[in-house]
């Protein structure tokens, strides 16, 4: 019984961590159509921004929940009036200025804190369960996943702001033809996405460490996810994570990690195959 | 009032205007004005630069000459959405409804995008189309082609035009609903005092509401026909492609 109860922690831990290093990509890749190549590096911000700022004597949870995802979010508005705002409609073009954005991110943080891990201490400590030990913090970031995840459904689906953006996201040229702004409202997707992507990292700097080439890490399965799940941004992410996160972690416990990335892979190419559109596309057509 | 004509109660004045798609011209040297609260028609072959007109004039296409005046202010300079903001609405062709948003939030959002966020500007746009009342919660996307026209319609009037561009709202559209179409449209013209600019080719439909006719030939606007003109089914006929 005991087992059971930290195996579904872990399952829940796993879909958790993988549905908000989700979150950030699937806003900006499901709603402006860019493929930023760049978001593990946004992660990475994060978890740099959560480290320093910890070390610098800010508390932890100010670091994690707000500084990182506001230094990111302010890097995602400038880069998006710099760079990105130059190649929408232009989809290589995005991936390409991405993807140099990427090595930048990753060359520059190499020089300024070197190729070394940097962590701090995961908060709140660990209970016993029978003969196994969990950490709360893993149960924090199944909460703090949720209200992520609940928030931005509000946000999305019961606000003025997120019914511009999901009108916008569906016909730009039309939306401005009523007098929305799509620059704005890209400006404003782009940086709530790279403020999620810091976020995630914040939360995960504690876990994982961070070093310069972490973002790498998380881009690949990100981004399977997300076309896995489909067009409708938070429904797709947390089907498609609820999905890859759970047989991933089921394969790693019954196996090992690696096979538990090449169950993820499998189980992402055979529900593309029948589901071409990804899960959303065939079954929550016009969800959120 | 003329085609070129700069009348002191015009609400839209266009001069010398061209444009084009990239290297390719398709607009050259349009002139021609409208009245606050007139009905203009335009009327020519498939192919010679109708939409492209009400396309360069709302700001999806750039124009690479001449000047229009909207309310005394240069369009020409303006992005679409600030275009909008000074009153000029646009009925695309095609209708171009957010399909995968309710009704009500097709017409919230419009309503949002002009700056209102009252409801009661919405029930009263809901009022002139009363087909649209028990689709509110429809997504936009299941509505037949005729309701997705009187959607179409209702959105653009919740920004609070002053001119609106019609593009071909009659095309795919039950008789029934023309009818009902043109009549609203009338009406809103009386009570608002609302200027069109409408691009049909649909010679009931364009007869039944505009007051003078714009004749369009390879991009130019070359002859313009009074509404007694318009009953002459020879002349138009000639220049509609319907002969």
């Amino acid at each position: 019984m005991d087992y059971i109860i930290v195996l579904i922690l872990q399952v829940l831990y796993s879909v958790a961590s993988l549905a908000l290093v989700c979150a950030g990509l699937a806003v900006v890749f499901g709603m402006m159509r860019v493929i930023n190549l760049a978001h593990g590096e946004f992660i990475m911000l994060g978890g740099f921004t959560t480290v320093l700022s910890a070390n610098a004597g800010v508390p932890l949870m100010i670091a994690i929940l707000v500084i990182a995802p506001l230094a990111v979010g302010i890097a995602g508005y400038l880069i998006e009036r710099l760079v990105v705002r130059h190649l929408y409609g232009r989809m290589v073009d995005t991936m390409l200025a991405t993807w140099g954005l990427s090595l930048l991110l990753v060359g520059l943080a190499t020089m300024v804190f070197g190729n070394q891990v940097a962590g701090v201490a995961a908060p709140f400590g660990s209970v016993t369960i029978g003969a196994y030990g969990v950490s709360l913090y893993d149960v924090f970031v199944i909460g703090i996943t949720i209200a992520v995840l609940v928030a931005s459904y509000f946000v999305l689906a019961h606000t003025n702001l997120g019914l511009i953006a999901r009108g916008a996201m569906q016909n730009p040229e039309m939306a401005s033809s009523l007098g929305a702004s799509p620059a704005r409202i890209y400006s404003v997707t782009f940086t709530a996405g790279a403020a999620l992507s810091g976020l995630a990292g914040g939360i995960l700097a504690p876990l994982s460490g961070v070093v310069p080439t972490m973002g790498a890490a998380f881009v690949a399965k990100a981004f399977i996810t997300v076309i896995t799940g489909g067009a409708s941004i938070l429904t797709g992410t947390i089907t498609a994570s609820g999905i890859l996160g759970g047989i991933s972690t089921l394969t790693t416990f019954a196996i090992n990690p690696v096979i538990g990335d090449v169950a993820l892979l499998l189980t992402a190419i055979i529900l593309l195959r029948f589901l071409p559109y990804g899960i959303t596309g065939r079954f929550f057509r016009g969800a959120n | 009032m003329s085609i070129s004509e700069n009348h002191p109660h015009s609400i839209l004045s266009v001069s010398g205007l061209a444009s084009g798609y990239g290297n390719i011209p398709i607009l050259s040297d349009i002139s021609f004005a409208v009245a606050d609260g007139e009905f203009v028609g335009i009327l020519g072959h498939n192919g010679m630069g109708k939409t492209t007109l009400l396309r360069t004039l709302m700001g999806h296409i750039c124009s690479t000459a001449g000047v229009a005046l909207f309310n005394g202010c240069n369009l020409t300079t303006l992005v679409p959405e600030a275009r909008a903001a000074l009153g000029l609405g646009y009925v695309p062709q095609g209708r171009q409804i957010f399909p995968a948003l309710s009704v009500w939030d097709n017409l919230k959002f419009a309503a949002l995008s002009s700056g209102n966020e009252d409801d009661a500007k919405l029930a009263e746009v809901i009022d002139i189309f009363p087909r649209l009342k028990p689709l509110l919660s429809r997504q936009g996307g299941v509505l037949s082609g005729g309701e997705q026209q009187l959607l179409a319609l209702a959105r653009c009037l919740a920004t609070t035009p002053r001119l609106i561009l019609l593009d071909e709202p009659t095309e795919g559209i039950q008789p029934s609903i023309i009818e009902e179409i043109a009549d609203t449209l009338k009406d809103i013209q009386k009570k608002h005092h609302m200027a069109f600019v409408l691009v049909e080719q649909n010679l009931e439909f364009i007869r039944a509401l505009s007051e003078r006719v714009l004749i369009m030939q390879k991009g130019c606007i070359v002859q313009e026909l009074t509404s007694e003109d318009v009953i002459k089914t020879d002349l138009v006929h000639e220049f509609s492609g319907l002969a």
